[in-house]
Order: C-alpha cells, then sequence, then structure tokens
C-alpha cells in the first residue's frame, strides 16, 4: 500500500487540485438544478458534505471486510443511508427548504462524486485520511456550486439569501432563474479555469 | 394524481420539461458519451428501455410494497437495488439471448445504474402522483427526451471536432456544457405549448 500523505496534503488536492466540478466534471447532475437560490444550495451542500464524509468514513472503515466483487452494492446501500437520514433531517427541520428541493435530496445517492471518491481513495486508505478526503472534496464541491448560485440568485430574482441587493428598477433575468442559466454560468467558469490553470496530467477519460 | 391526459404527458416529458435539460439529471454520462453521434445513440437506447420498465417496477413497489408497510422513507435505497437488480438483468439476458444487440449495447448498461435520470424519473413520478399508466409514459418520454439531447449534443460535437478551432480552455466540457445551455434555451421554446405541473 502507497504511503498515505498527511490530512493537510489531501485538503488541498481534494479542495483544488482534484476539485471534483472544475477538474473532473463529477456529480453536477444532482446540485446545479438548485443553484437558483442561495438557500436551497447551501442546505444542499450540507447534506452533500455530510454524506460524502460519512459515507467515505464507513466505506474505509468496513473496506477490509468488503468482499471484493460486492463493493459496490455495500457502497451504494451505505450512501443511500446516509441520504435518507440527510432527508429526514431536512424534512424536519427546513419543511420549507425539503418541499423547494423535491426530490434532489435522494439524488445525491446517484451523485458520481460519493461513489467515485468511495472507489478511487476511501477503499484503499484508512479512516481518517478518507474522513478528511471526503470533507475537502465535498468543500470544494460546494465552493463551486455556491460560485453558480451567487450570480444565478441576483441575476434572476435581484436577492441575495432573501434580501433585496439590486436597484429598485432593475428587471429580473429570466433566463437565469431557468436551467441555462446554470449551464452558461458553469461553462463559464470551467473555460476560465481551464485557461488560467491547464491541466498537468490529463486525467479525463 | 394530476389530471393530465397520457399525449400531453408524454409530449411534456419529451420537449417542455425535458429531464436533462430542465431538470439536470443525468449530466454525467451526457458530458463523457456525447463525444460522438453513434455511442450517444447507443446509450440513448438503453436508457430508455430502462428507464420505461424502472418506472413501472418502481411504481408498484412502492405503492403496493412500501406504503402497505409504512416503509416510504426507504424508497431511495429500494428503488436504487431495484434499477441495478433490473440493469443486472437485462444486461445477462441480452447478452445471452441477443448477443448481436450486446455488442453495441453491452458496454453502456453498467452506466445506466449510476445514470440520475433513472432514479430521478422514479422519483419525481412519487411526487407528482402519477397513475401507473402515466408513470409509464412519462419513464418512456423522459428517456426519449433524454436521448434526443444526447444525439443532438453528440452529432454536434462530432462537428466541432472536425472543423471548429475553440480558444484555448473551451475544448471538451466547457463548451459541451455552454452548447447545452443554448439547446436548453431553445427547448424552453416549448414551454408555452403546455404546462404540465
Amino acid at each position: 500500500m502507497p504511503k498515505t500523505p498527511s490530512s493537510i496534503d489531501i485538503f488541498k488536492t481534494g479542495l483544488w487540485k482534484d476539485n471534483p466540478v472544475l477538474r473532473q466534471i463529477l456529480g453536477i447532475c444532482s446540485t446545479l438544478a438548485v443553484t437558483n437560490l442561495m438557500v436551497n444550495t447551501l442546505v444542499m451542500n450540507a447534506g452533500l458534505i455530510f454524506t460524502l464524509a460519512m459515507s467515505c468514513l464507513t466505506v474505509s472503515i468496513l473496506r477490509n471486510y468488503t468482499p471484493m466483487r460486492i463493493r459496490m452494492m455495500a457502497q451504494t446501500l451505505i450512501i443511500a443511508s446516509y441520504v435518507i437520514i440527510v432527508d429526514i433531517v431536512i424534512k424536519a427541520y427546513l419543511p420549507d427548504v425539503s418541499e423547494a428541493l423535491g426530490p434532489y435530496v435522494g439524488l445525491i445517492i446517484t451523485n458520481c462524486i460519493v461513489m467515485g471518491r468511495c472507489e478511487a481513495f476511501a477503499k484503499n486508505n484508512p479512516p481518517w485520511p478518507s474522513f478528511v478526503d471526503g470533507v475537502a472534496v465535498g468543500i470544494g464541491y460546494a465552493l463551486v456550486l455556491m460560485a453558480v448560485a451567487i450570480v444565478r440568485e441576483p441575476l434572476g430574482f435581484g436577492t441575495l439569501l432573501g434580501f433585496r441587493i439590486m436597484p429598485e428598477g432593475f428587471t429580473p433575468w429570466t433566463v437565469m432563474i431557468m436551467a441555462p442559466g446554470a449551464f452558461f454560468m458553469l461553462g463559464i467558469y470551467v473555460w476560465i479555469i481551464r485557461f488560467y490553470f491547464p491541466q498537468t496530467n490529463q486525467i479525463r477519460k | 394524481m394530476i389530471n393530465v391526459d397520457i399525449g400531453t404527458l408524454f409530449f411534456a416529458a419529451i420537449f417542455t420539461n425535458n429531464i436533462l435539460l430542465t431538470n439536470f439529471l443525468g449530466l454525467c454520462p451526457f458530458l463523457s458519451i456525447s463525444r460522438e453521434l453513434r455511442s450517444s445513440l447507443g446509450l440513448g437506447t438503453a436508457v430508455v428501455f430502462v428507464m420505461t420498465c424502472t418506472a413501472a417496477i418502481n411504481y408498484l413497489v412502492y405503492h403496493y410494497l412500501l406504503e402497505p408497510l409504512n416503509l416510504v422513507h426507504f424508497r431511495y435505497i429500494v428503488f436504487i437495488i431495484v434499477i441495478a437488480a433490473f440493469v443486472q438483468l437485462v444486461e445477462i439476458s441480452v447478452e445471452r439471448f441477443f448477443p448481436a444487440l450486446y455488442f453495441v449495447l453491452g458496454i453502456f448498461l453498467p452506466l445506466i445504474t449510476v445514470n440520475c435520470a433513472i432514479l430521478g424519473a422514479s422519483l419525481f413520478m412519487i411526487i407528482r402522483k402519477y397513475t401507473l399508466l402515466q408513470s409509464i409514459v412519462y419513464g418512456a418520454g423522459s428517456g426519449i427526451g433524454w436521448m434526443l439531447a444526447i444525439a443532438a449534443v453528440g452529432a454536434i460535437r462530432e462537428k466541432l471536432q472536425k472543423t471548429a478551432r475553440l480558444p484555448k480552455g473551451l475544448e471538451g466540457p466547457a463548451i459541451t456544457l455552454l452548447i447545452t445551455g443554448l439547446m436548453a434555451l431553445a427547448f424552453m421554446a416549448f414551454s408555452g405549448m403546455i404546462q404540465i405541473q
């Protein structure tokens, strides 16, 4: 087994070098849809970070007991259990947000990032580094989505976190609330990042 | 139960409420597979089939198994197992009985288990309280809509690779996201025709 890098290195790699959205373009499915309001984005991100970190931890603890052949199924079940916890908690404490998020909380299960990190990192590493990796990748992911939301909400609704920040005469851009706005924003971010920080090692398949 | 006739629902699932372009579901395989038209169509066909069948199975499981037993919170786990098992079953039977078809679709089938659009269709069907027939139609329509989107983008990217010279950093995912945004904009034009939900 290769030497495990220090927690800080893992954190930096997860946050920036292996940033799931900007670098690997993974797992944008379930979460991009909620980026038209900052509140929804924050709740969704919190749920995702929790699921990702806890799933990585659990997969890592069980890594020596899980038979190789059924590990995908085992990982899916672990992830799904944590997603159910997230779903119940959001429903209990934030019923309005839960209504707005609709099925997207459940779709964290099929978010490729969670499975991707379990498969790429947690199944070969001890629990603590796996947990750190999960948190770091989760935060890296959350930052990108917040960057998308911070543009979409002011331009689409004229508000940020529900407070009006645009001047009175501002006409909201409907396109920013709708789906195309999210595609454009994310496309532009990916373009900027790849322009200024070209990938040295091509890991894309 | 929402009151909408089957034809309208089918049309809406394909165009006005396209699962990829308005709900962002199934983006991961969409971005990685849509390099060319041929493989896009292969994956699209597999998705249509699996989505239609799993919507029906999950409907039955949810209403006749989970609801009576008061286990609706476990629907995520149950749905994902149903989808994984169904995909496995399809893969085995296609390999056994239609080797030629397996050659075309085989490599795409395992990818489908983690396609959020499949699980998404099942979850939407529960939230919107569709009937069994509506669920099947919705599943089929969403699948076809997804196939349409991935095929269109696949064709555009194939052309782009041959002719266009893109600025630095825009190649690959960035341009695909922008194209998808423009397509979503175009599909929004349909939304004046029907309003469901």
